[in-house]
């Protein structure tokens, strides 16, 4: 009994390449998995896409805040959308789908680091979100007269990759928190409402002052800030506070995935 | 309750199953859920090197939840679960463990090879490819998306998964449903050839006859308890050794066509049940020469004359009848 539990070879070094090697190919199939289907693919980067096409480009063409083109405030805003949208959506109910279906539990099983499964999930929404943002951007360059700085640009991508992290964290939660079947219908439910009273449709100052004060808990409200704060145009509040209420969030989110999930494992 | 852990103590282990290694053992395990469900009451398992043992019980018996405890995908309340003499969860007894789940979905647009080779990449020494596409009967749908698969060839994919790591242990929760004759044969020899190679198989199987073909060992599990176990052989003769057929160990079946009505059949002696489907009826009887003497002389008519053995099922549903 005692002899059968030491055969195994694989020195240190070996395991920690495997490792890696086991999430990049883990992250690959993920990302090929969701461009595949293709209602999630479509549905993820087409709303943002069109919305920025219809509320940016067509409806106020040439308008400006202030000194600031319509078309690039509202880059930032639906830069945002995107990337909620794609990590709530792809980590939130895609997370869901595979718990309900028992799926998860086959990889639980397996000696697949779940490190490697959550992370692989994360950089999907990560890809997304950057492939997102570009579009807009392109969108916003080609037919808004936007004009954007190499900087402002990276900056830009750069909020994009670590702003996924919290609404992966809370796309986490929500997939243990809710039955599959009103998964979607939830994640609108937070979505679209977050979506709004945080500015990413509206500039924030055009929002009733409740509705500003209320704002300053939403991550969209913080992250949309943070972006604009890149092209220079933040409304209110200095980066490091918006920085440290997307932590906050993140913290939160991540408190409530890890007693939902103790609670599904003790269930299961 | 009692009564019960004598029962299984009575049942003796048989002598030629002497393996020399314990795999896995669950150990005296209760398992109650936070709704108070009891699935598993001080059950006890071990699985040793090289046998193939079949896990068998009504729905609700507490089959899953005993592999999902040596999966280590949950804890039990009380009870020690071992597997390679270490824990469930520790990713060295998961290396040398292959599971095949019941799942209902896995992510439909990934190919079949991105899946085999997915679970592949898990293993520092997995199975050669071409060898799980073999042992799994995958050839020609390799690049089928899963999504496109039948029933039958999603089976045969998660099986594959279980093989991909060229594991010591093998799990198969109800391994063969849905499939055709021709893949559940094929699959069978696979489990065999586990078997032959030292591998332990734990099954679960709905279908009796893949127990009594596969396993060298049979454990019915009822109501989160061990009823009884033993060689398929075992299991049978015990399951004809019922409360209500006295110490006899002659149940035969009875098969025929007759036209005498059931109540007239009932009242002949060594007579237990009776049964019609279409134009056979079915009479089991613990005294089938006594009985068989007297349904000829009442019947002369009769015919379509077959008497059997109880099968394995019949022992089954025997043994867990009286607890149902």
């Amino acid at each position: 009994m005692s002899t059968a539990s030491l055969t195994l070879p694989a020195s240190q070094t070996n395991s920690l390449r495997r490792i890696v090697r086991i999430f990049l190919r883990e992250a690959r199939y993920e990302f090929l998995r969701l461009v595949r289907t293709r209602s999630f693919a479509l549905s993820v980067i087409g709303f943002p896409v069109v919305f920025y096409i219809f509320f940016a480009l067509v409806m106020n063409r040439g308008q400006h805040i202030g000194n600031v083109s319509v078309a690039k405030y509202m880059l930032a805003g639906y830069a945002v959308f995107g990337m909620v949208g794609a990590s709530l959506f792809g980590i939130g109910v895609g997370l869901c789908s595979e718990i309900a279906a028992g799926w998860l539990d086959l990889k639980r099983a397996s000696p697949m680091p779940p490190a490697a499964y959550l992370l692989a999930k994360c950089c999907s929404a990560m890809v997304f979100g950057v492939i997102i943002v570009s579009l807009l951007t392109g969108l916003g360059i080609a037919f808004g007269g936007v004009s954007l700085t190499g900087i402002e640009f990276s900056r830009m991508i750069g909020i994009t990759i670590v702003g996924v992290i919290p609404f992966a964290c809370m796309g986490m939660a929500l997939a243990m928190l809710v039955p599959f079947n009103s998964a979607p219908g939830i994640a609108n439910m937070i979505y679209l409402p977050m979506s709004f009273c945080g500015g990413l449709w509206i500039p924030i100052m055009m929002l009733p002052h409740i509705l500003q004060k209320f704002a300053l808990l939403l991550p969209t409200y913080h992250l949309a800030q943070l972006v604009l704060s890149a092209f220079g145009y933040a409304s209110a509040g200095s980066t490091s506070s918006h920085w440290l209420g997307l932590l906050g969030f993140t913290l939160v989110v991540l408190g409530i995935a890890s007693i939902a999930y103790r609670r599904l494992e003790q269930n299961s | 309750m009692n009564a019960v852990l004598e029962q299984t103590e009575q049942v003796p282990a048989p002598a030629r199953f002497q393996f020399p290694e314990t795999v896995a053992s669950l150990n005296s395990i209760t398992k109650r859920y936070r709704n108070g469900v009891v699935a598993l009451d001080r059950l006890s398992l071990t699985l040793r090197r090289g046998e193939v043992v079949a896990l068998l019980g009504p729905n609700g018996a507490g089959k899953s939840t005993a592999v999902k405890l040596l999966m280590g995908l949950s804890s039990p309340t009380a009870g020690s679960v071992r597997i390679f003499g270490g824990d469930p969860r520790d990713s060295r007894s998961r290396l040398r463990t292959g599971v095949m789940l019941q799942v209902g979905r896995a992510p439909e647009m990934l190919r079949v090879r991105e899946h085999v080779e997915l679970f592949r990449g898990y293993y520092p020494n997995p199975k050669p490819y071409t060898e799980i596409v073999r042992a799994a009967g995958l050839e020609g749908i390799e690049s089928s998306m899963f999504g496109q698969l039948s029933g039958g060839q999603k089976q045969r994919v998660l099986f594959a998964l279980a093989l991909a790591g060229d594991p010591d242990l093998v799990f198969l929760d109800e391994p063969t449903v849905g499939l055709d004759i021709k893949s559940r044969r094929g699959m069978w020899m696979e489990i065999r050839s586990l078997a032959d190679r030292g591998k332990t198989v734990l099954l679960t199987t709905h279908y009796l006859e893949e127990a009594d073909a596969l396993a060298n060992r049979i454990v019915v599990i009822d109501k989160g308890r061990v009823v009884c176990e033993g060689t398929p052989a075992e299991v049978k003769s015990l399951g004809s050794a019922t409360p209500n057929s006295a110490p006899s160990r002659s149940l035969k079946i009875i098969r025929c066509t007759t036209s005498l009505p059931t109540a007239t059949l009932q009242a002949i002696a060594g007579v237990t049940a009776v049964e019609h489907a279409g134009s056979v009826t079915t009479i089991t009887s613990t005294r089938p020469e006594a009985t068989l003497r007297e349904l000829l002389a009442l019947d002369q008519a009769l015919h379509g004359l077959e008497v059997q053995s109880p099968a394995l099922e019949d022992a089954f549903l025997a043994l867990t009848a009286d607890r149902v």
